[in-house]
């Protein structure tokens, strides 16, 4: 029992979103927010492994969701549809239901290995320096997809709600709510095992004190390569998702402000908890949707909103702990490592 | 075979000799210490041997094996583990995990089988917690095995990192001034847990350490350096008589 609750919680509540979406009791307006939370989860999530476990300090994770964003949809539009940029389709548009998890994949890969390209030369330094580092490359991974005239540039690439409309040939349920469900809930299983192991641990090490674990016999240059690899490909499947959900990515939307708006999730769950990230990108984005009516003013609130945590809870809304750690009497049923 | 020898060591920082030509090796089952008085370069020979500075000159060779240019996890996984002066753990990892990271260079899975929880990473992660555990009984430290190490008495800190360091199955112990802090009712309760590891364990220690009760009633071989340089060897009784000794801790009073 204890260790079936995690997974029957999931189910039902799978079927419940499911449910709506399929008989369409909730329009698309609260499906797409809630996607979105699903997306915000597994961004939160990734980054919360290097700033708030490894205590690094990444400011560029919008960088990794971009190169996930582009790589995704370029895949899945030049395999399944029809396009301008890219001709006609060179799988059957039928298969697109099968093949959008390994696009999915495939742009994490690619968003894995750019982080690891900035990893090698950046964890040389520390600190202030790993900041402005992944800062600048925040802004050369935009500024090199705005020079591409090939995939849209500064326009922007769209297409992909056309890979949506293949899937939903070969059945007609709300794919998107599926997949984001699914890989939300894999990203958690990932960075869960991940944290649990005594693999994972040395990250915690290292934050704690690092010349400790390299004497102690952690590889801590392998370790951080590792972290940051895992990180950033999450961040890229969040990246794809996101391209799918919207239909239509653009350079400007990856920038530093989507890079701060990560980095406000993670310091609003607090540092180094997975549930705190998860709750904290669920209040963010309904937050977000909320203030919507604001406009420009929503980010006056937000920053102020992020004072205001600082100021009297600067340890996040979790701080450090899970949810079992703040319950503990909940640890009776259930199991999740 | 000696299982460390350093030879001819010699350690610069910016035209700062620390060390200088220091030339001693320690043979396998042998509890031996490192003497000298404040600012001598005890600690920079630890941090030498552990690898986490590259010597000037020199070199060092564990069973025979050549450790200059080693990282220091490198030097660890050889099979060298050490403590702190002033104590390292992580302090925000419970003790048990403490003892489990320090196994990190042996864990035998990879990440495959830590994302898909093959049977193979079960059972060695079993296996490493078992290890902890038994070791934390042997040290009768078992009760805090969730506790955080801050919340427990300096003394019992310094056990825990003296574990931590035996977690990872080592050859050798470097024991950087294990007394440092300790209350006078701790030091005795520390040379017994020393001899203790020593006669359960095997392995050879290597110790720093100030209080000459300690060094003289542990080691059967001293090593006294002042300025970076070796200035007398041999054992407690001889180091305690030999004027060159007297003077580098009690000063030149023929000025």
């Amino acid at each position: 029992m204890k260790r079936l609750s995690v997974p029957i919680l999931l189910v039902i509540l799978f079927s419940i979103l499911m449910g709506l979406s399929y008989f369409e009791v909730i329009d698309l307006y609260v499906q797409t927010v809630i996607l979105f939370m699903g997306i915000n989860i597994i961004t939160s999530t990734s980054l919360n492994l290097v700033n708030g476990n490894m205590g690094e300090f990444s400011c560029g994770h919008a960088g990794f969701i971009a190169v996930g964003a582009y790589v995704s949809s370029i895949l899945s539009v030049a395999l399944f549809t029809k396009s301008r940029a890219f001709g006609p389709p060179i799988l059957p548009p039928e298969l697109a239901a099968y093949g959008f998890p390994f696009v999915l994949i495939c742009g994490g890969i690619a968003s894995a290995l750019t982080g690891l390209l900035i990893a090698i030369p950046s964890f040389r330094t520390r600190d202030d320096y790993l900041a402005i580092i992944t800062i600048a490359a925040n802004y050369i991974i935009i500024t090199a997809i705005i020079n591409i005239d090939k995939i849209g540039g500064a326009r922007g690439f769209m297409g992909m709600k056309r890979v949506i409309f293949a899937m939903e040939e070969c059945a007609e349920i709300p794919w998107m709510v599926l997949w984001v469900f699914l890989f939300t809930v894999l990203t958690v299983i990932i960075i869960r095992r991940y944290m649990s192991s005594t693999y994972g641990k040395g990250v915690e090490a290292i934050r704690q004190d690092e010349i400790a674990a390299e004497i102690m016999g952690v590889n801590t240059n392998r370790i951080k390569l590792v972290t940051f690899m895992i990180s950033s490909g999450l961040a890229g499947i969040a990246g794809g998702l996101y391209a799918h959900t919207v239909g239509y990515v653009n350079p400007k939307s990856f920038d530093l402000l989507k890079s701060t708006e990560a980095l406000v999730m993670v310091y609003l769950g607090g540092m180094g908890s997975i549930t705190g990230s998860v709750l904290s990108a669920v209040i963010f984005t309904l937050m977000l949707e909320l203030l919507r009516p604001l406009q420009i003013i929503k980010w006056v609130a937000i920053p102020l909103l992020l004072i205001i945590i600082m100021q009297f809870r600067p340890e996040g809304i979790m701080g450090h702990r899970e949810l079992g750690d703040i319950f503990p009497k909940l640890k009776k049923f259930y199991k999740f490592k | 075979m000696p299982l460390l020898e350093v030879d001819n060591l010699t350690q610069l920082f910016s035209g700062l000799c620390a060390v200088s030509e220091l030339k001693l090796s320690l043979e396998e089952r042998e509890l031996v210490g490192l003497i000298g008085p404040n600012g001598a370069g005890k600690t920079t020979v630890f941090n030498i041997v552990s690898g986490f500075y590259q010597p000037t000159h020199g070199e060092i060779r564990f069973q025979g094996r050549k450790l200059t240019g080693l990282k220091p996890h490198q030097v660890s996984a050889l099979g060298i583990a050490r403590t702190f002066q002033n104590i390292r753990l992580w302090k925000e990892m419970s003790v048990l995990d403490n003892i489990l990271v320090a196994q990190h260079y042996h864990l035998g899975y990879g990440l495959g089988g830590l994302f898909l929880r093959t049977p193979r990473y079960l059972k060695r992660e079993k296996d490493i917690r078992n290890r902890a555990f038994e070791l934390l009984e042997i040290f009768k430290i078992d009760q805090f095995a969730e506790e955080k190490p801050t919340n427990l008495p300096y003394g019992m800190q310094r056990k825990v990192e003296i574990v931590r360091a035996l977690s990872s199955g080592p050859k050798l112990l470097l024991l950087d001034e294990p007394a440092a802090g300790l209350q006078a009712t701790d030091v005795s309760e520390l040379i017994t847990l020393i001899q203790w590891v020593f006669d359960q364990f095997d392995l050879s220690i290597w110790m720093i350490e100030h209080q000459m009760k300690v060094v003289m009633s542990l080691c059967s071989q001293i090593s006294v350096i002042d300025f970076g340089k070796l200035i007398a060897s041999g054992t407690p009784e001889e180091i305690q008589r030999n004027p060159e000794v007297i003077k580098a801790y009690l000063g030149d009073d023929q000025l």
